[in-house]
């Protein structure tokens, strides 16, 4: 008797569904097994670092706050790996938004009007757009593997950070700190009250409130137009793509610019919210943590604004944790991996089944 | 200036045997038809297991080993996921590397800080006495010599014995390979395991004998630019181990402009293998003649057998 993999007749929607439920399942089983090795209480511990983070509104908007980042990564790489397209050098680009964006407040620190917040902004999104189009250049014109050189340019934005903040872009009153001047007023995201302080009170920033509404974009793109469907088309079945004489080159510039976009987008609201200034170490690796929010939200934008929260838990609860339990807060980079192993292997679930081979009933596969 | 020169030959040399034991078991492993992008997460686990290991044995060859098994055993996680239950390749390799750094930063939370047990270089008496030649051809650390038998290895074996014919047709035609009785999934397993052994070697040799310490992420990407290498080298071995030695050249012509202090941002310097890597993955991926004729033509693709 065994066990093997059998390809379904067509893929499993109940399974595509079902497959995130059970990989965060079993990631919290694992979860739970190797606290109990530590010697700790499973069920506690796993209330620290997955229920406490949910039970206060503080903790809430810590939340939101660590979710807005992978949100806004995850949507577009989903849209990006679904068509085919490997960005893997989101950090890179993420970072190369926080330095596009810096250079208003540091070249021009005077300047404080509403007119700095959207410049900022804006020049997040070219700075990440800028660094996307370097791999979909080289991936166009020299055909160099795609995945390879937007990692290796993740390495290099952040020697790049480096060196400004410690050298031409350091503060000069800053005592020597790796950092530049503190970004204040109209250089930082303002804040909204979304639910009244009988309930809350609740506050976001305005980057979790753009995320929303790129993901609302990017669900609408790809559910309800041409070239969302051009892009389906071009993951699903790259010939029948050629042949409906869609443009592949066209397609890598697209997914290049809007994740890159997107992800110099997050980098820039960052600094301009939780860090406060640009200095080295602006992500504790969002743009790598947005690839497992992109398969855990099934490639789908809307999908990856819900599994940015499961990330975000992993993230906050890891810090409690820290401090609760005594536990490393390395552990979430653990778990985070892990759950990226259940996801993958479930997934295989949706296009096959198991199934039992007797072996009477396997058919004569001897080598003859 | 000769010593001068000498030290820089001999730094050269440490730093590209471990992007040479890395690329080397992954030109194996995409021989075979298989992609896996896990490799800078299996040197990370490799580094902190090996230098664990020699920390609490005293004994740098018991790390090396213990580098090696880890190597190994989170190949076979991949091997279970990609070969067994047919996942995506791409992302599955990811998935190890963001796996495997986590761990690696877990484990090695202890060890920071620690003083580290040196892998010794050999010492080959009245040889490694010859001037300047001696203590380059015979005054290495083992590894450095081991990497270059299994390049030399695994050149012979890919193109002379039949192994090697059965591992590259299963890497460019699995379904004929499956036809003709060969078991793709099984030869598809071991040179992910070799691979593995190969990656966790290479961790083992940054934190045994490059630089005897735990830090985190002390791999620094060099996984992957072991990936590039092999497109770099066209899998063919010989070629790949030129690519390594030209790689670490650089990285080491790089600090060495940076001790002699020319006025370039230290930044620049150490962005220079980075850099390189992307120039030299322009300049061969550009030359489509060169890399069609020895990309394994399964490369990346599921095998499902057809019943």
């Amino acid at each position: 008797m065994r066990l093997v993999l059998e390809k379904r007749a067509e893929r499993s929607t109940r399974m595509a569904l079902l497959s995130p439920l059970i990989a965060i399942v079993l990631t919290l089983v694992t979860g739970g097994i190797i606290f109990a090795l530590r010697g700790l209480d499973p069920l506690a511990a796993l209330y620290v670092y997955f229920i406490e983070p949910l039970t206060s509104s503080w903790s809430i908007e810590q939340l939101i706050v660590k979710a807005t980042p992978l949100a806004l990564i995850g949507a577009a790489l989903g849209v990006s790996y679904l068509a085919n397209v490997w960005n893997i050098g989101a950090e890179g680009q993420l970072t190369a938004g926080a330095i596009f964006g810096s250079i208003i407040p540091v070249y021009f620190p005077e300047m404080q009007t509403p007119l700095t917040l959207v410049l900022m902004l804006a020049l997040g999104i070219i700075g990440g757009m800028a660094f996307g189009a370097i791999p979909a250049f080289l991936k166009n014109r020299f055909s160099a593997n795609e995945i390879l050189t937007s990692l290796m340019l993740v390495y290099v934005a952040q020697l790049i950070l480096d060196w400004l903040v410690r050298g031409p872009w350091r503060d000069p009153q800053g005592y020597n700190f790796p950092k530049t001047i503190s970004f204040t007023n109209w250089q930082t995201l303002p804040s909204f009250q979304v639910l009244p302080p009988s309930i809350g009170p609740l506050y976001v920033n305005l980057g979790a409130i753009l995320a929303v509404l790129a993901a609302i974009s990017l669900a609408f793109l790809m559910g309800r137009t041409l070239k969302g469907f051009e892009l389906r088309v071009q993951g699903v079945a790259p010939r029948a793509g050629r042949f409906a004489g869609f443009s592949r080159e066209k397609t890598v510039w697209f997914c290049f610019l809007l994740s890159g976009g997107l992800a110099g987008l997050a980098g820039i609201c960052e600094v301009m919210s939780t860090v406060g200034q640009l200095q080295p170490g602006i992500s504790p690796g969002y743009g790598f943590t947005a690839i497992i929010v992109a398969f855990l939200g099934r490639l789908n934008p809307i999908g990856a604004l819900v599994a940015a929260f499961a990330l975000a838990i992993s993230y906050l609860g890891g810090e409690s944790a820290q401090v609760a339990l005594g536990i490393s807060d390395k552990t979430a980079r653990v778990f985070q991996g892990i759950l990226l192993f259940y996801i993958l292997a479930c997934d295989s679930l949706i296009l096959y089944r198991f199934k039992l081979i007797g072996l009477s009933a396997a058919p004569v596969e001897s080598r003859a | 200036m000769n010593d001068q020169l000498l030290s820089i030959i001999l730094t050269i040399i440490t730093a590209s045997t471990p992007l040479l034991l890395a690329s080397i078991g992954e030109l194996v492993v995409e021989r075979s038809g298989v992609l896996n992008l896990g490799v800078e997460g299996m040197m990370a686990v490799g580094a902190v297991c090996g230098f664990g290991a020699a920390l609490t044995t005293g004994s740098p060859l018991i790390g090396i080993l213990a580098a090696i098994a880890a190597g190994v055993l989170l190949s076979l996680l991949f091997g279970f996921l990609t070969l067994t239950m047919i996942s995506n390749q791409v992302a599955t390799g990811l998935a190890l590397t963001l796996l495997g750094l986590g761990l690696a930063g877990l484990i090695g939370e202890s060890f920071v800080g620690q003083p580290g047990v040196k892998l010794q270089n050999l010492d080959i008496p009245v040889l490694s006495a010859i001037p300047f030649i001696g203590p380059i051809l015979f005054g290495q650390d083992l590894l450095v010599y081991v990497s270059l038998a299994i390049v030399a290895g695994v050149s012979y074996v890919l193109f002379r014995t039949k192994t090697g014919l059965i591992i590259r047709a299963v890497g460019d035609s699995h379904q004929s390979a499956h036809a003709l009785g060969y078991s793709v999934i099984g030869v598809r397993y071991l040179a992910v395991m070799f691979g593995g052994g190969c990656a966790g070697l290479a961790g083992g040799y940054l934190s045994l004998a490059y630089t005897p310490q735990w830090v985190e992420n002390m791999t620094s990407g060099r996984g992957w630019i072991a990936l590039a290498l092999v497109v770099f080298a066209s899998w063919l071995p010989w070629r790949l181990a030129i690519g390594a030695y030209l790689f670490g050249t650089i990285t080491i012509l790089g600090f060495s402009l940076q001790a002699i202090g020319i006025g370039i941002p230290s930044q620049l310097l150490s962005s220079l293998p980075y850099i390189v890597t992307i120039l030299a993955l322009v300049v061969i991926s550009g030359n489509r003649a060169l890399t069609r004729a020895n990309t394994p033509a399964c490369l990346g693709q599921p095998f499902v057998p057809d019943r």
